[in-house]
């Protein structure tokens, strides 16, 4: 039984959605496997539900929104550093201390 | 529950729900004219508008006409430097024949800034009162078009906000009002299943046509239609985010494809296809969520259902906005810019088809009078630029 503060939206989906921000070091419930979070799951970023290999598709809303540019553990962090857009490339710019995590 | 609605009636059937004179400025030169001329009457709704550019586009001369014959517009002013291209004539003539009182002052001919300012104020002041004491008629629902747009989109919005609008659009699609929902390249990667709702196949296909027309928009640009911001709560992908705005168009069939300026012919659901067509010109295609709420306007949407989740606070020059918060901790945040609290839905508070519900009422009550956040904010953002469109195709919209 997966954390009921990790929502799946679909059941062929390959990742999981926070509901609520999870601080780092907690231990969650994903599937079978107990993980323990590296760093803080804010609300509505993702983490792995599943093993992901490189060049595969991440599944949300049972759709494809992108593919995993290196292979992803179970109950890792699923963002822009691991997954990249299959059609136009995502753009961020770089932040000042103080403003990081706003 | 079913709400009172009144509009104002119009020449052409149509029914307004705000009843706005609109101040235009023609070229950028003319825009503090106008400014001081609305600036004047904040007390009453006189709204500004306009077109910067002093280059004609066929584009900006259509929004042009279909704004300043909105239905929730009462009259309009118009304001020229005098040597601008924009066809003050032909635009004059148009709103004329609509029935609305239209004027226009022309700086270089009626003295300059202080006595045009004068001038149009002491008309708009006329206007005001005239319009005070316009008759309104019963409004049904299913008269009413909604249109929707988000911005300042996270990892919320297409769980709470977005789906939640989707419930209200089915909604009033059943009850026979047009639902419009739009941002091609916020569709990326939903052109299949979007082309499976298509009421034809002919249809399908150009839905399909219109996403993939963003598409290269956006690759040619460098760009996708993706904020840092976006990031930031959540969304890694333009794909991504794309799945969850899609949502908002609900689950009823869609009726049709219009390009900004059309009025859809009858109810349904209908998506706006607002990526410019052929070569790529004039920079991106919508440069904020404003352009895109104006687009809606212009295609006769008597208020636009803005779904955010880092905390957008814009409203509407012509047409009320109804701000859906799908974020709980920016509804907290920013509680007096959000007309909907559809995070509460991720907290357990609520469900999706209770939210739906609070919004389909919310529309009435808006419909029926009632101001919106943004409107008793004096929030009227407006903007429009050079775009170029061609003829939609006859399969967009089957009859």
């Amino acid at each position: 039984m997966t954390d009921p503060r990790l929502l799946l939206l679909s059941p062929e989906d390959n990742i999981l959605v926070a509901r609520e921000p999870i601080p780092a070091g907690e231990s969650v419930v994903v599937g079978d496997h107990l993980v323990t979070l590296a760093a803080r799951l804010d609300r509505g970023h993702k983490i792995a539900r599943q093993a992901i290999g490189t060049g595969e598709k991440i599944l949300k809303y049972g759709a494809p929104i992108g593919s995993a540019t290196q292979s992803i553990a179970i109950g890792e962090s699923v963002h822009i550093h691991n997954i990249k857009s299959d059609y136009t490339a995502t753009h961020v710019i770089a932040k000042p201390v103080s403003e990081a995590n706003s | 529950m079913s709400i009172a609605m009144r509009g104002y009636p119009r020449a052409d059937g149509r029914k307004g729900i705000r009843n706005v004179v609109a101040v235009a400025y023609l070229v950028e030169c003319a825009h503090h004219v106008s400014r001081e001329i609305v600036a004047s009457a904040r007390d009453g709704d006189v709204h500004l508008i306009g077109f910067p550019g002093c280059y004609p586009n066929a584009y900006a001369q259509q929004m042009m006409e279909k704004l300043c014959t909105h239905p929730n517009i009462g009259a309009v002013l118009l304001l020229s430097l005098g040597c601008e291209s924009f066809n003050k004539f032909s635009l004059a003539d148009i709103v004329e024949k609509s029935g609305r009182p239209v004027h226009t002052l022309t700086i270089q001919n009626d003295g300059g800034s202080l006595k045009t300012i004068k001038a149009g104020q002491a008309w708009v002041q006329e206007q005001l009162a005239v319009l005070r004491d316009a008759p309104t008629v019963p409004m049904a629902v299913e008269e009413l078009i909604i249109g929707t747009v988000c911005g300042g989109s996270d990892g919320t919005s297409g769980l709470t906000g977005n789906p939640a609008v989707g419930r209200a659009f089915d909604t009033l699609v059943s009850a026979g009002a047009t639902c419009i929902f739009e941002e091609t390249g916020e569709l990326i990667g939903c052109e299949e299943i979007m082309a499976s709702r298509a009421i034809t196949p002919e249809l399908g296909n150009e839905l399909r046509a219109s996403v993939a027309k963003a598409a290269a928009y956006y690759a040619t640009l460098g760009y996708g239609s993706f904020a840092p911001g976006n990031a930031d709560g959540g969304l890694s992908t333009i794909e991504e985010k794309s799945m969850g705005a899609y949502a908002k168009s609900g689950s009823s069939p869609i009726s049709g494809i219009v390009k900004p300026g059309t009025v859809p012919p009858r109810g349904g659901l209908y998506l706006m296809d607002v990526v410019p067509d052929g070569e790529v010109r004039y920079g991106f295609p919508n440069i904020s969520d404003t352009a895109e709420i104006v687009e809606l306007i212009a295609s006769g949407s008597h208020m636009t259902l803005f779904v955010t989740g880092r905390g957008s606070v814009v409203g509407s020059a012509i047409a009320p906005v109804i701000k859906v918060c799908a974020n709980p901790d920016t509804y907290r945040r920013m509680e007096d810019d959000m007309d909907v609290d559809a995070g509460r839905i991720l907290e357990g508070a609520a469900s999706l088809d209770e939210v739906g519900a609070e919004i389909f009422e919310l529309i009435q009550s808006v419909a029926a009078g009632a101001q919106t956040k943004s409107e008793a904010l004096g929030h009227r953002e407006f903007i429009l630029t050079y775009k170029s469109f061609e003829p939609a195709g006859p399969a967009c919209l089957p009859s």
